[in-house]
Order: structure tokens, then C-alpha cells, then sequence
């Protein structure tokens, strides 16, 4: 008699990194010249700014199904554009606390500056996120459930 | 309908070797829209980019996606090769499945996976791209210099130099500037009127520069090329065209009581003046607050004395306008005050002084005429006491946080000077550090040192206090470490710079920024040293940072290089990715325009139809995409939604979001 | 009629009669004595049913908004609350300041008939304030209660009796401060777990039936076209179809007032279900306050929100999160 196992698949989670241009995005790049690894599951997306980040893509992500949403830009006061990221860092702030407040673990949002120069961070950043996203496991709470219905079927 | 074409590059084996280029390509052929779909080794070789332009014409593509190496590569390559098959260059897209997929996965599946979800993302990306094009504005080929100073007068040098029109706008009677005060120049020793005032005189005998003395800037409009700026022309109650300089007002004037601001209001000047013999222009000026015919009615000497008849005592301030395409801020500094440190005296003792009223009392112009006398006396003071860092790397309300820079250089000039002339004289300096820098500065304090015998005590001071006419200088040796105290004749203070005040009003004219100590803030710290956020606006001289004279001349000619790259342009190409206001939605609420670091956004009041033969007029944004430069911080402000970026939309972002998270 | 009410009346028809506004925003009776409503008025003929009584919680700041793009002079009726956010209109140009009178008025704080209800007492005919207590006549007899059983959510925790703006005041009894804080509710929440403070909103919030009757009445949201109602947003939803909508409504919405929200309580104020909405507004305001140092939205009418500020020292937000830091 043969034993049907079925292997469960384990839970790979989604995670969405929005990089400025300037600064995160290259530091991307750099990891990437440098072969310094993170999780596939990280993905990124190119805006020209961290100030560019809408509260609304954050929520979109998460109803989406994301299980962790990171923002990287420049380190305060390298802004390219002087002052983006200071926005960055009171909107996100007040954001984050604002979904913690709602019950969203506060780990699944994370803000990181990570300069041009800095692929080992940038990678170090993505392989920490990605870990703590991983212990937290899929994000229910932010979910829209149809767009699993659309996805399971 | 979207007709996209994908094209995955192999770049040799660095992305091929760990994601299976022949599956992404095989897998994004299914997906909606895309009509071609290949692989190749070099996208960006000759070839590569030939395969591109073929499949653009053959497949009448709309849309393109290249998984190849971080757009910050090559998306500019794929953009002219997509143009010049005649696609639009925004509507191409680059997924970047080598530096953030191949490079750093190991795992084949794993990176092959990633790939087709990154492509797939730019896919859905492309899909919303509007074809963009670059604007055009023209260039008004015309600078204006703020600020007559050293700064200014280099820079307009240089501008005029390649043979455009400046204008050098300055609020005192004459340009010159602080450095026109400076009695020696550091680390040459040579007179500062010798070497400025040629420049001076070269400034005014250009015929491409016009100086407009007395004047300030009132109004500024426009943008990079196209600056509207309107000026106040102070009445002179002198006409320049007719005054010769000659003097014989000066002579006759009644009244003597004004201060001679020249003379750091060490002496007196008439009312109706030139503030120094070099002046430029050599012409005369009436200080309102002085004179008696303008104040009482009565005298009128001045005007039956001009022999031009020049003097004119009816005349009004004039506000002029003019347009120019770039603009130099040279506005230079000014010693801050240092009646609040009262453990120097500086306000009770006449022989407390600040070094640049020490610069006056040396100078041969100076109202000592070049001898040193102390002013309470005027006798030779024969103990000097320096102080060094009075008001600067201080952190208490009186002082300034960052270091002056030019102190212990013209601390040691000073010294140097004194010993040399006086050499029966006494000098002592009291420092915290002596910071010198630069050519031959280190080797300039070592003379001071070494050969003059400057006594230089490294300790702050605590007290100066008067005692039975010497000043008694308290402080602390920190290397012998003890007390010290000085009877002193004369006691000089190194006193701080900052920002000429009138700075405050000129950056928020030019909506350029300015940070905690009102110094103006450059573009980036290193790349972009001399210019300002705003596009077309440069800075030069101390009105930036604390510089010397070379570096500052340096910094001024940096400026001039930066307006004539400007300035020879025709026009300006203007980056399409900018913010644009959605005029149906905005609500004109001015919270865009407050988070501009640009100064891009204004509001206008536009009148809307609402059916039914009514209008209404609403005040909305209008972004100026010559001045805009595509950040986005705007669009997160506005809560309508009204305010989006050219390239990259919010649907756009969204649709990006979407596709990663489709599991 | 109460002194207050008196006297605003003869206000009201003194402006209207020397033309000196062409029309008055304030209160109109409604069915019941207390349901008074926003009403424009235009005539001294319809000041007869000018009203201002306990059940006034209504901000009529926002009406200026569509009665002034019909031209003339305003005169508008505000409590100390409703100055707030007549400033705040004014600074985002709304408002045209100058097309406007601000009569601040009065307020002992506005009454709850939901909780009278509660208490008992239906048909309500009349109220009367005195003091720290409020009688209650109704069809049936009146009753006595402390005046705290029985006011609106806002009023309890009132941010001030202070007019920020007042062209001319009409004050007949001196207005006391409230001693309540009002950020303990919100407290009371950062408290409990992430997975209790979940349960909390899910709960809270799946009761939302997307009238939004928060929105409409909200001061701070006045754009010309709600995110939530454009297609082209990818935000746009109509009826709430999960939990999860309800939520992204609520959530962006609390993010885009914040900064702007004056905290005039009207959302709680005329939610139908209840929902504890000045809990997501203060939760932004309380942040607001500890991060960036204390902001009262409205108290001028101009001047920069601290969304559209920064400093260079702000908090990066692991540290903000966590509430590991405090404005110095």
C-alpha cells in the first residue's frame, strides 16, 4: 500500500518595497552588483522620490494581499529632493502608528533610509524585514477577501 | 488596443546563468496585450537594440518592456532606440531582473519566478504610460546679480565676460561690499583696495553691465529663463547721470552727526555723501534721516553749491522692471551683534572693538588714517588682546552654532600686521582651536607664530573688565592650565558672521531655501554646491556658507559658469515627469504648493462651467513644469486626489502594486 | 426662548434688515424640539424659526462653503468648536473671510437625544440648562439629570470654550472648560493588544453602512470630488462589499483630514450607527501632538499643518511606531 502524503506548501509571503530612485533604488542596485542576497519575495518599486509613496498604494498593497509594505529613500537631509523624505518620515510615522492603532502588527510596516552606497544595509534591511514578515505569517487583518476568492478560483 | 512587446535580455550569462530567460519569454507571451515576446543576449548591443526597432515596426508595438540590467543602466539606450523607430520614449519600461532578481538569487525557479512577476509588473505598468514630451521654454538671455560685493562683481565679471547682459543690483550707494572695508587680504598681505577696486571699475566701464547702486529687489516671478523681477530704485536725491563725484556737497554740508557706516560708526560723515573715495559709482547720496532740507525745509546748500546741478531734492523711489534668465544671490554677511556677551564689554568699553572696526582703524582710509589709536584715547595701544571664536561654534542663544571660518586667518593677519608695524607692541590671542586650512593659510599662522611673536594662548576668555584703564583680560591657559589675566590697551573680538539679514526676504522672493542660521541652502551639499533648489538661481559668497575671499571669488565664478551654461542656451528642455493638477478636482486648498521645494506651484482662479449656463469660478493649482522636478510630494498632499506625476501615476504605482501581489 | 437665543435672533434680524449680510446661516426648528437643523435664511419673515437650543451640535461652518459661491454676505452663528474649523476652511481658501460675519456664540455644550432616550425620556419638548444640570420636559413629565449623562460624545470631551475667530461675540453665561481629557478613549486602546484593538475597529467599523454621513459633514472634507467617488482614483467603492473596505474608507479618510481635522466631533456626532469615529481622528491628533509637539487645527487661518512641515530632527518611524519618542 502506497502513502499518499501531500505536501503542504509552505506560506510564501508577499512583500512590496518601494525604492526612491536616488538613493534606495541604487542601494538596490548596489546589493545586487555586490551578489549580496535577500528573499526573492521581496519585490521592488522605482519611485522617483519616498515622498512619491501614497497611504493609498500602502493600503492597496495590503488589500492586495501583501503581508509586509517597506519604504526605503535617502537618509534625512540627502534628499534629492532636499526635503521629499522629511514628508516621508511624518506621513509614514503618523500612518504606520495610525495601522498599528487599527491592529495591524506594527512590524508588517517599516520605513529604512538607505543611501546609494549602501548595498550591504539595503540587503541586510530586506533580509530583516523579510524574516520578521515570515514569523508574522499571511496578513488577514488588511485583506480585501475577494481578491482571494478571484485568486483561489 | 495595447500592442506590447517584451524582450527579455540573457546579458551573456549574468542574467541568463540563474533565471531561464526562454520561460519568462515563453510565459509573458500569454499575458494580455503583449504581442511579442523574445529573448536575446545583449538587448543593449547594436543588435539588441536593432531587434527592438524591428519588432516596433513590424508589430506596430505601442508599448515596450525590457527585462535587462537597473533601468538606471540603460533605460535611457532603450528609450532613444525606441524613438527612433518612432515610439514614444516613455512608453518603454524596464523590468529589472539583474541587480534586483539574477545577482542576488540563487535558486533558478526562485529567480525565474521573480522574473516573469517583475516583467509582468512593468507590463502592467506600460500599459497605463502616456506618451510624454519634453516642454520647451525659452531663455531671457539676461542674469541679474543680488549683492554688489566681491561675490557679485566676480560673477557678473565672468557673465559679462561671455558676452551677456547682467545686472548687478545692490542696496547700499556703491558695490564694493565688506570686502571694500578690508584694510589687507589674507595669506598675501596685499591691500584689499588694490585689488578690488580695478574690479570695481571694470564692472562699471562694461558695457554689458549695468549696476543699479541703492537699489533692491522687490518682486521676483517667473521661473529658470524667465524671471520677472521689479526693483526698487531708493531715491539717491542725486542725479547719477549728472554728478561728478566732486565732492563739494560733502564740503558744504551743515550737517555732520551721521554715522559713517563705512567706518563700521567709528567717525562721522556728512549727510549728503560718498561712502568711500573709490566709490562706484562716484556719486554722491543724501541720507534722508540727516538731512535738513529733507527733514525741516530748511538748507538747500548742498543744491546751490552743484555746480551739475544734480541734486534733486523732490525725487521718489522708482520700481523699475526687468526679465532676466538666471540669477545670482551674493549677498554676503554682516558681523552679528555682540552686545549680549557681556563678560566681553564690548558695550561698555570704548576699547573693545570687533576686528572688522579694527580692519577701519588700520586702514589708510579709515577714519585714523591708517595709524593705530585706540578709540577711547587715541593714544598707541601697546597690549592687544585678540579673542577668537566670540558669538561662533556656540551654542547658547547669543552665538552661532557653526564656525565663522575666516577668524583665525585674519586673527593671525591682524596679529601679524600689528607687530610689524608696531613692533614695541604686545599681541596675544586667545583660541580654542586655530583651524587654517588652505594654501599656505597653516603656514601664514605659523609666521604669525613663529617669526612676529604673536603670544598664543589656547583657553577661552571668561571676563574683559576695566580696571583703572587697562582692560584686564581673564582667561584660562589651558596648556600651562591656569589662570591668566592680561592688562590689555586694546582688545579685538573675532566677532561671528552670519547672513546679510536682508537674505530672509530675498529667499522667500525666490522661494529658495534657508536653513537654521538663514544661510541659503545649495541644491546637494557636494554635487551641487553653488546651486539653488530652485532651478536658475545660484548662490555665491557667504550669503551660502562662511567662506574667504578666494573661495568665495571661486564659488562666484562657479555661478557665472553655471549662468552661461544657462544663459547660452536657447531654450530649455524641461523634463516631462512632472506633477500636473487635475483642474476638475483640485480644490485650490495651497497644501501642494506648500510642500514644493520648487516653488512650482501657484493658483490661479479659473472659471468652470457647470451646465445649465452657469459658471463658477474656482481657485486652482497650475504646476509649472519648468520648474517642476518630478519628486511627487505634492501629489500625496492633495487629498482629492487632483495632484498626480507624469510617469509615474498613481494608477500606475497601484497597478504595479496590484500585479506583485498576484500571487 | 432662551437668553442666548433671544439675543441672536435680534442679531440675525438687525443684519438681515440693515442688509447689512444678505443672508444668516444658523438653526431652523425642526419636527420635534430637538431636532433642529442647518438652515440659510434670508428674510427676517423666516427668522421665526430661527431656533438655538441644547440639540444645536450642528458645525455650520461648512455650509459657507456652497452658500458663498451663490455671492452676497454671510453672517454665521459658531460655537467656540465651530470657529476651528471656519479657520481651517479659511486657510485652505474655502472661505472667503471677508464675505463673512462670525457671530461666535454661546455653547454649554449640545445635548444627546440618543441618550436621553436611553435613559428613558421620549418626546422631548423642551430642555433647560441649569447649571452642572439639564431638565428634560417631555410629553410625559420632566426629568432631572447631571448634565454629563446626557451630552453629545463632543462636548464631553470639549478641546475648548475659546472663540478662534469672532467678529462679534454673544455671550450671556460665562462657559466653563471641560476638565475631561480627551484623548483617554484613545488611550484606553493603544493599551490593548494589536489583536483586541483589531477586534475592536472589525467590530466597529462592519457596522459602517457607507452613507457617508461623516464625510458629508465633515469640515475638512470639502473636496470638489472624494477620492472615494473617482473612478480613475482605483480607490473609488460605492456599498461596502467586506470588512476590508469599510476599513480602507475609514483609514484614508482619518489620514486625510489629519493635520486638518479640528476635532468638531461631527462624525461621531451624526454617524446612524454609532461608530466611535472621533477614535481614528484623535488617534492622529494625540500622534500629531507627541511626535511633532501640540497642533490645534483651526486655531489660526493660516499657517502650516504639521503634514506639510517637518523638522530635521523628526522621529523616524520605527521609533514614532513604537512611541518610543516625544517632541522635546
Amino acid at each position: 500500500m502506497q502513502e499518499v502524503t501531500e505536501q503542504k506548501k509552505e506560506y510564501v509571503p508577499t512583500i512590496v518595497a518601494f525604492c526612491c530612485n536616488w538613493c534606495s533604488y541604487a542601494g538596490a542596485d548596489l546589493a545586487g552588483s555586490s551578489r549580496l542576497t535577500y528573499p526573492a519575495n521581496v519585490k521592488i518599486i522605482r519611485v522617483p522620490c519616498s515622498c512619491r509613496v501614497n497611504p493609498m498604494f500602502v493600503l492597496k498593497a495590503f488589500q492586495r494581499g501583501a503581508d509586509g509594505v517597506i519604504l526605503c529613500g535617502c537618509h534625512p537631509g540627502d534628499c534629492h529632493y532636499v526635503t521629499g523624505n522629511y514628508y516621508t518620515r511624518r506621513r509614514m510615522s503618523l500612518l504606520f502608528s495610525f495601522l498599528n492603532y487599527m491592529g495591524i502588527e506594527k512590524e508588517r510596516t517599516r520605513v529604512e533610509w538607505v543611501s546609494a552606497a549602501e548595498g550591504a544595509k539595503f540587503s541586510a534591511v530586506m533580509n530583516d524585514f523579510a524574516k520578521k514578515i515570515n514569523e508574522l505569517g499571511e496578513n488577514k487583518r488588511l485583506q480585501d477577501l475577494r481578491v482571494k476568492e478571484e485568486r483561489d478560483e | 488596443m495595447q500592442r506590447i512587446g517584451v524582450f527579455i535580455c540573457w546579458c551573456g550569462s549574468n542574467i541568463a546563468a540563474t533565471v531561464d530567460v526562454e520561460r519568462v519569454s515563453e510565459a509573458i507571451k500569454s499575458e494580455p496585450g503583449v504581442v511579442f515576446s523574445a529573448n536575446y543576449q545583449y538587448m543593449c548591443s547594436e543588435n539588441g537594440q536593432q531587434l527592438l526597432r524591428n519588432a516596433i515596426k513590424e508589430y506596430h508595438l505601442t508599448g515596450v518592456v525590457v527585462g535587462s540590467c537597473s533601468p538606471r543602466m540603460h533605460e535611457a539606450t532603450f528609450r532613444k532606440a525606441a524613438e527612433a523607430e518612432g515610439l514614444n520614449p516613455y512608453m518603454v519600461e524596464i523590468a529589472n531582473i539583474r541587480e534586483h532578481c539574477s545577482w542576488i538569487h540563487k535558486d533558478r525557479e526562485e529567480a525565474t519566478e521573480k522574473a516573469i512577476i517583475l516583467v509582468r509588473t512593468a507590463i502592467a505598468k506600460v500599459k497605463l504610460n502616456a506618451p510624454l514630451t519634453a516642454g520647451e521654454s525659452p531663455v531671457t538671455k539676461r542674469a541679474l546679480v543680488i549683492g554688489g560685493g566681491i561675490a557679485g562683481i566676480q560673477a557678473a565679471l565672468d557673465i559679462a565676460e561671455a558676452g551677456f547682459e547682467v545686472d548687478i543690483v545692490e542696496k547700499n550707494p556703491t558695490i564694493g561690499g565688506r570686502m571694500a572695508q578690508l584694510d589687507k587680504t589674507f595669506p598675501t598681505l596685499d591691500c584689499a583696495a588694490c585689488i578690488l577696486t580695478p574690479k570695481m571699475v571694470d564692472c562699471a566701464q562694461s558695457d554689458k553691465i549695468d549696476i543699479l547702486t541703492y537699489s533692491e529687489v522687490e518682486d521676483v516671478k517667473g521661473f529658470v529663463g524667465n524671471f520677472k523681477v521689479k526693483i526698487r530704485r531708493k531715491a539717491r536725491f542725486v542725479d547719477e547721470t549728472k554728478c561728478t563725484g566732486c565732492k563739494i556737497c560733502m564740503d558744504n554740508c551743515p550737517s555732520k552727526k551721521g554715522l559713517n557706516e563705512f567706518n563700521m560708526n567709528l567717525n562721522n560723515r556728512p549727510a549728503i555723501y560718498i561712502p568711500f573715495a573709490q566709490a562706484i559709482p562716484n556719486v554722491a547720496v543724501i541720507d534722508p534721516e540727516q538731512c535738513l532740507k529733507l527733514k525741516s525745509g530748511k538748507c538747500g546748500l548742498c543744491q546751490k553749491k552743484c555746480g551739475v546741478g544734480a541734486i534733486d531734492y523732490t525725487m521718489t523711489d522708482k520700481i523699475i522692471e526687468r526679465e532676466y534668465g538666471a540669477i545670482v544671490v551674493a549677498t554676503g554677511f554682516r558681523p552679528i551683534n555682540i552686545d549680549k556677551f557681556n563678560e566681553y564689554g564690548y558695550s561698555e568699553n570704548k576699547d573693545v572693538i570687533t576686528s572688522l572696526e579694527l580692519e577701519r582703524l588700520m586702514n589708510a582710509a579709515g577714519p585714523t588714517n591708517g595709524v593705530l589709536l585706540r578709540p577711547s584715547d587715541n593714544t598707541h595701544p601697546k597690549v592687544i588682546t585678540f579673542i577668537q571664536c566670540v558669538g561662533s561654534r556656540d551654542l547658547t542663544d547669543c552665538g552661532k552654532p557653526y564656525c565663522s571660518k575666516i577668524c583665525c586667518m585674519y586673527t593671525a593677519k591682524h596679529a601679524m600686521l600689528i607687530r610689524e608695524k608696531y613692533p614695541d607692541t604686545e599681541v596675544h590671542v586667545f583660541y580654542i582651536d586655530v583651524r587654517c586650512p588652505g594654501k599656505n593659510y597653516d603656514e601664514f599662522y605659523r609666521r604669525a607664530c613663529e617669526q612676529y611673536g604673536v603670544d598664543y594662548i589656547k583657553g577661552m576668555v571668561g571676563k574683559v573688565y576695566n580696571q583703572n584703564g587697562k582692560l584686564m583680560v581673564q582667561g584660562s591657559n589651558l596648556i600651562e592650565n591656569e589662570q591668566v589675566t592680561i592688562p590689555s590697551d586694546l582688545v579685538v573680538l573675532a566677532t561671528a558672521i552670519e547672513p546679510e539679514p536682508s537674505v530672509r526676504k530675498i529667499a522667500t522672493l525666490l522661494t529658495a531655501s534657508i536653513d537654521t542660521n538663514n544661510f541659503l541652502t545649495e541644491a546637494h551639499p557636494k554635487l551641487k554646491p553653488v546651486e539653488s533648489p530652485t532651478a536658475g538661481v545660484y548662490l555665491a559668497g557667504v550669503c551660502q556658507g562662511p567662506k574667504d575671499i578666494p573661495e568665495t571669488v571661486s564659488q562666484a565664478s562657479a555661478c557665472a559658469a553655471k549662468v552661461i551654461g544657462l544663459l547660452v542656451k536657447d531654450s530649455l528642455k524641461t523634463n516631462p515627469c512632472v506633477a500636473q493638477s487635475d483642474e476638475s478636482m483640485c480644490n485650490g486648498c495651497s497644501q501642494c504648493a506648500n510642500v514644493c521645494a520648487y516653488g512650482a506651484i501657484t493658483y490661479i482662479d479659473k472659471e468652470f462651467r457647470l451646465g445649465g449656463g452657469k459658471t463658477e469660478t474656482r481657485r486652482v493649482a497650475y504646476v509649472n513644469p519648468a520648474v517642476c522636478q518630478g519628486c511627487g510630494a505634492c501629489t500625496v498632499t492633495c487629498p482629492s486626489g487632483a495632484m498626480d506625476l507624469k510617469g509615474f501615476a498613481s494608477k500606475q504605482i497601484m497597478s504595479e502594486v496590484e500585479e506583485i501581489c498576484r500571487k | 426662548m432662551n437668553k442666548v437665543e433671544e439675543l441672536i435672533v435680534k442679531r440675525a434680524r438687525e443684519l438681515l434688515s440693515s442688509k447689512e449680510v444678505d443672508k444668516v446661516i444658523g438653526w431652523k426648528k425642526g419636527e420635534f424640539y430637538f431636532d433642529p437643523s442647518p438652515a440659510v435664511f434670508t428674510s427676517e419673515e423666516e427668522l421665526k424659526d430661527f431656533v438655538y437650543n441644547g440639540f444645536c451640535g450642528a458645525n455650520l461652518s461648512k455650509y459657507l462653503v456652497q452658500e458663498l459661491k451663490k455671492g452676497g454676505k454671510i453672517a454665521v452663528f459658531l460655537k467656540p468648536c465651530d470657529t476651528y474649523s471656519f479657520n481651517e476652511l479659511v486657510k485652505e481658501h474655502r472661505v472667503d473671510k471677508n464675505a463673512v460675519k462670525v457671530i461666535a456664540i454661546e455653547c454649554q455644550g449640545k445635548l444627546d437625544i440618543e441618550k436621553i432616550k436611553e435613559k428613558g425620556v421620549s418626546a422631548v419638548t423642551e430642555t433647560e440648562e441649569n447649571g452642572e444640570e439639564v431638565i428634560v420636559s417631555s410629553l410625559y413629565g420632566s426629568a432631572k439629570f447631571r448634565k454629563e449623562e446626557v451630552l453629545l460624545e463632543k462636548c464631553l470631551t470639549c478641546k475648548s470654550k475659546k472663540f478662534a475667530v469672532a467678529d462679534e461675540t454673544i455671550v450671556v453665561n460665562e462657559m466653563k472648560e471641560t476638565a475631561n481629557d480627551r484623548f483617554s478613549g484613545v488611550e484606553e486602546l493603544e493599551r490593548m493588544s494589536e489583536e483586541e484593538r483589531f477586534a475592536f475597529w472589525k467590530g466597529e467599523l462592519s457596522k459602517c453602512i457607507r452613507c457617508n454621513a461623516c464625510r458629508n459633514v465633515c469640515p475638512a472634507c470639502t473636496c470638489v470630488k472624494c477620492v472615494f467617488d473617482n473612478n480613475a482614483s482605483g480607490m473609488a467603492t460605492k456599498a461596502p462589499a467586506d470588512t476590508f473596505e469599510e476599513q480602507m474608507f475609514h483609514i484614508i479618510r482619518a489620514y486625510h483630514v489629519a493635520g486638518r481635522c479640528t476635532d468638531c466631533g461631527e462624525c461621531s456626532r451624526v454617524c446612524p450607527q454609532h461608530i466611535p469615529l472621533h477614535l481614528l481622528n484623535r488617534k492622529f491628533i494625540k500622534d500629531i501632538n507627541r511626535l511633532y509637539g501640540d497642533f490645534q487645527a483651526g486655531e489660526a487661518d493660516e499657517g502650516k499643518n504639521p503634514l506639510i512641515e517637518y523638522t530635521e530632527k523628526d522621529a523616524d518611524p520605527t521609533a514614532a511606531v513604537n512611541g518610543e519618542v516625544r517632541h522635546a
